[in-house]
């Protein structure tokens, strides 16, 4: 029994430990047949993908096969670029209510931990990951949450290896929370603008006066060396703030501020957005959001509507979908219903395009990595799907997976639990098959 | 005897008028899916329901032209009103966290009519709603069953003759809340807790039902956490256990054998597929999620193929909620974790995944005999759908109950707005 048990596990990891394994990508594919959504151009009917050492070598109608290519027939089916999630914790969360596998959140200085850099805590073998990319994802935004400012956000792909193989980009925003301010020791809204503008204003004097503050000579500041160190990208305008914010008065103060220090800012969450769609388009800030949530779940959130990225959208906001926004604790875990909130942004007023570009290309814009991610063209990442009908039906499947040009085809921990319960032993109190 | 329904139901159904539905595929949950059929709903029953139906010539009649009708979807495990929307402490009124057992109190008293959260609910096709106590508790009191209608008071929105849920919690929760306020704080305090608790109420009504029997001398003092237990063990409240884990499940069955009573579902159940066999050999139905997992330890072992697991095993399977977003697409739940049985070779056609929604959630809450169908004479509870409800782009466009349009998306003046949301929320629903 004891050593049937011990078998078990030891098959599991054998299962992982192949996977990570395998060597780089080095052959060429070429996926043929299938209606192309390069996203960054129009969809070609019929068309031929090829990737070649990672990267996507041609797109197109009319592509030669490079001889010795492995061929995936695509005939009938979709070929998107790999889905890419704006906004999660997956990665830095492994099981919600078990404290040390929660990695999102940094205590800081008074609610300030600018420093923070999340990815530091990031898992590659998080048993979550692969049922994000079994479903489609190849890419997420691991975002810090809490605090006043929560920290720096890193751009990743799902592939194994360390940290730093799935960095595709780090930092790709700093995060800060525009909300409730008793949960950041504050008293009201005012108080939370004025600390983040003293935060502004203490990184401008902090880059200024670097040599006088090595030397002590510098009035007391607000927060850490290393928080204004981090800050300086901010108000040079080279990392943009992801200000997590809901209510319309407060978008709008944020608005205010990234204008008056210069800071390039960007929207998540953004429930009552779509109240000054006209303001937020105009000023160019990306809105990072789902499609999924109508309860005014606060009096921050009161407009909150499943139109709001639409009507984003037809505002001409760049609109960024989070998969599973609306979601709790299972948000990690549901990444992969990315493509049921695009097929809600459709069903609330997006168009199929949009909604397609919002899960892709769009995120792959705001931050500053559609060089590498988010399209099928040219030079980028071989992260590719295809998927057996319209990504966003529940009836269709990701047929094939692929990043960095590799095809995954790896059992997630569920698969492992249903080949072990898909026939149930005679009686309960049999084990179940080992 | 004491009054058995002292907060008693003043629900009245809403003006309704005939109307005949024609053209339209209609999944009846009570057999294969009539394409291009017809239905009447008449004096808030469904009065005819077939490949054509004859009206009278003063029905509204509806052209269903490539949509489709089905029954009112049914939530058995909702939390609205005890949890009502803004939030916040004020509204929080789930959890009688101040002793882990609790049978004494009553969902409905919690229950805050004007939650903006029931019109969405309604929006997304559900007409009936099961009301419970939060899972703090091993015993959390009792459930209500609510009609999706607007009321003043929460007797207007209280389904006509529902018996009431008992809320228990198994695991994690209850050791959580009690583990540093004298316990349980532990899985075996936790069963200790039900154990101790059925006993007394074994007792309790043992003394009833001899009282009630040859009323002799005084009758024995009430109590109203064991008046709700000994209604349980007369059949007549139906239990809901909150449980994730296999082998807890069965564990639970085991004490309701010990004292005697059945247990009607298990919610979450994410486990639930591990024993199937079980579930399906003792009737016991799971009220599921299609895809909730990994935020606690008990929900690890979560896969999306549980429904079709335990639906071929023979086991009813609900798909339930818990949440007042989620509750708005259960359909959409229900397509999730119907493509992960295609995935593993476990289909589930439409026919069968539309009786996840409608007709076991009204078993489970032991209603079946008048909704959860589109049978002749059931309560015309009944919506139509934009497209095939197992669609990510299909949305409920008209919602009827008893015969009712409670809900039109086509119609502002048909939208349901609740006291609260009068000047706090702008009107934009569609």
């Amino acid at each position: 029994m004891i050593s049937y048990r011990l078998n078990s596990r030891f098959a599991v990891a054998i299962a992982l430990s192949v996977v990570a394994a395998l060597p780089c990508a080095s052959q060429t594919i070429a996926i043929t047949g299938g209606k192309v959504y390069p996203v960054s151009g129009p969809p070609i009917e019929n068309g031929t993908v090829i990737i070649t050492n990672g990267k996507i070598a041609a797109v197109g109608a009319n592509v030669a096969i490079p001889a010795g290519a492995q061929r995936i027939d695509a005939t009938g089916k979709i070929v998107t670029p790999g889905f890419v999630d704006a906004s999660t914790q997956l990665g830095v969360q492994e099981v919600a209510a078990v404290n040390d596998t929660r990695d999102m959140s940094a205590r800081g200085k008074d609610n300030i931990a600018a420093g923070f850099r999340v990815w530091e805590g990031l898992n590659p073998n998080s048993v979550l990951l692969a049922p994000a990319r079994k479903e489609g994802v190849t890419t997420f935004v691991i975002v810090p949450t809490g605090g006043l400012v929560s920290g720096q956000a890193a751009l990743v792909d799902v592939v194994p290896g360390a940290t730093t193989d799935m960095i595709l980009k780090a930092p790709v925003a700093m995060v800060a929370v525009v909300g409730d301010p008793l949960s950041v020791g504050l008293a009201s809204r005012g108080e939370v603008i004025e600390k983040l503008r003293e935060l502004l204003e203490d990184t401008k004097f902090f880059q200024t006066h670097r040599d006088a503050f090595d030397r002590a000579q510098t009035r007391p500041f607000s927060a850490s060396r290393l928080d204004l160190e981090a800050m300086i990208p901010v108000i040079e305008g080279k990392l943009p703030l992801l200000v997590a914010v809901d209510r319309a008065s407060d978008i709008d103060g944020a608005m205010r501020l990234a204008r008056d220090y210069n800071v390039k800012l960007m929207i998540s969450s953004g429930a009552e957005a779509w109240m000054i769609a006209d303001k937020i388009a105009a000023a160019r800030i990306p809105v990072l959001t789902g499609a999924m949530n109508n309860i005014p779940a606060g009096f921050a959130a009161l407009g909150q509507r499943q139109e709001n990225a639409g009507l984003l959208r037809k505002a001409g906001v760049q609109v960024a979908l989070i998969g599973n926004a609306g979601g709790g604790d299972e948000e990690a875990f549901n990444v992969r219903n990315i493509k049921q909130e695009a097929g809600n942004a459709v069903s609330y007023g997006m168009t199929w395009d949009d909604a397609l570009r919002a899960v892709t290309l769009t995120p792959a814009e705001v931050f500053g990595a559609s060089d590498r991610v988010g399209a099928l063209k040219v030079g980028l990442e071989g992260n590719v799907v295809v998927w057996s009908g319209d990504p966003f039906e529940f009836t269709t499947r990701a047929e094939h997976v692929f990043v960095r040009g590799r095809e995954y085809t790896d059992k997630t921990r569920q698969d492992l639990l249903v080949e072990r319960y898909r026939t149930l032993p005679s009686s309960h109190n049999t084990p179940p098959p080992q | 005897m004491p009054n058995a329904d002292p907060f008693p139901s003043t629900y009245v159904p809403f003006a309704s008028r005939t109307t005949v539905i024609r053209n339209v595929n209609i999944l009846t949950a009570a057999g294969p899916m009539i394409r291009n059929g017809a239905i009447l709903l008449q004096n808030g029953k469904i009065a005819a329901v077939g490949a054509t139906v004859d009206a009278p010539a003063d029905a509204l009649a509806i052209d269903g032209a490539g949509k489709y009708v089905t029954p009112g979807i049914v939530d058995d495990h909702s939390h609205l009103g005890v949890y009502a929307a803004p939030g916040g402490n004020a509204l929080s009124d789930g959890n009688e966290a101040t002793s882990p057992t609790t049978p004494q109190v009553w969902a409905e008293h919690s229950v805050w009519p004007q939650d903006p959260q029931f019109p969405r609910n309604l929006a997304g096709g559900v007409t009936t709603l099961q009301v419970l106590p939060g899972s703090a508790n091993l015993i959390g009191g009792r459930s209500v069953v609510l009609k999706v209608v607007p009321g003043r008071t929460v007797q207007a929105m209280k389904f006509p003759g529902a018996k009431y849920g008992l809320k228990m919690a198994c695991g994690e929760n209850p050791k959580r809340v009690y583990g540093s306020r004298g316990g349980p704080s532990t899985r075996m305090g936790n069963v200790a807790g039900y154990r101790a608790a059925w006993i007394k109420a074994v007792d309790y009504r043992r003394k009833w039902d001899k009282w009630n029997a040859d009323h002799k001398g005084d009758p024995p003092a009430r109590d109203l956490g064991n008046e709700t237990l000994a209604e349980v063990l007369r059949g007549n409240i139906l239990v809901h256990n909150h449980c994730y884990r296999a082998d807890e499940m069965a564990q639970m069955i085991d004490i309701s054998h010990e004292f005697g009573y059945k247990i009607r579902s298990f919610h979450h159940g994410v486990e639930a597929y591990k024993i199937a066999d079980l579930l399906a050999k003792e009737g016991i139905a799971g009220s599921l999620w299609a895809d909730w997992g990994s935020f606690k330890m008990e929900a690890l072992d979560a896969v999306k193929a549980n429904m079709a697991l335990v639906d071929h095993a023979g086991a009813r399977v609900i798909v339930h909620s818990d949440d007042p977003s989620g509750s708005q697409r259960l359909n959409q739940e229900a397509a999730k974790a119907m493509e992960a049985g295609a995935e593993i070779g476990l289909p589930v056609s439409e026919d069968q995944a539309i009786k996840w929604l409608t007709i076991n959630p009204a078993w489970a809450l032991g209603l079946d005999d008048k909704i959860g169908s589109l049978e002749t004479g059931k309560n015309a509870d009944v919506v139509l759908w934009t497209g095939d409800p197992f669609s990510v782009y299909s949305k409920p466009e008209k919602v009827w109950i008893d015969g009712a349009l409670l809900y039109d998306r086509l119609d502002p003046s048909e939208q349901w707005r609740t006291d609260f949301e009068l000047g706090f929320v702008p009107f934009n629903r569609n």
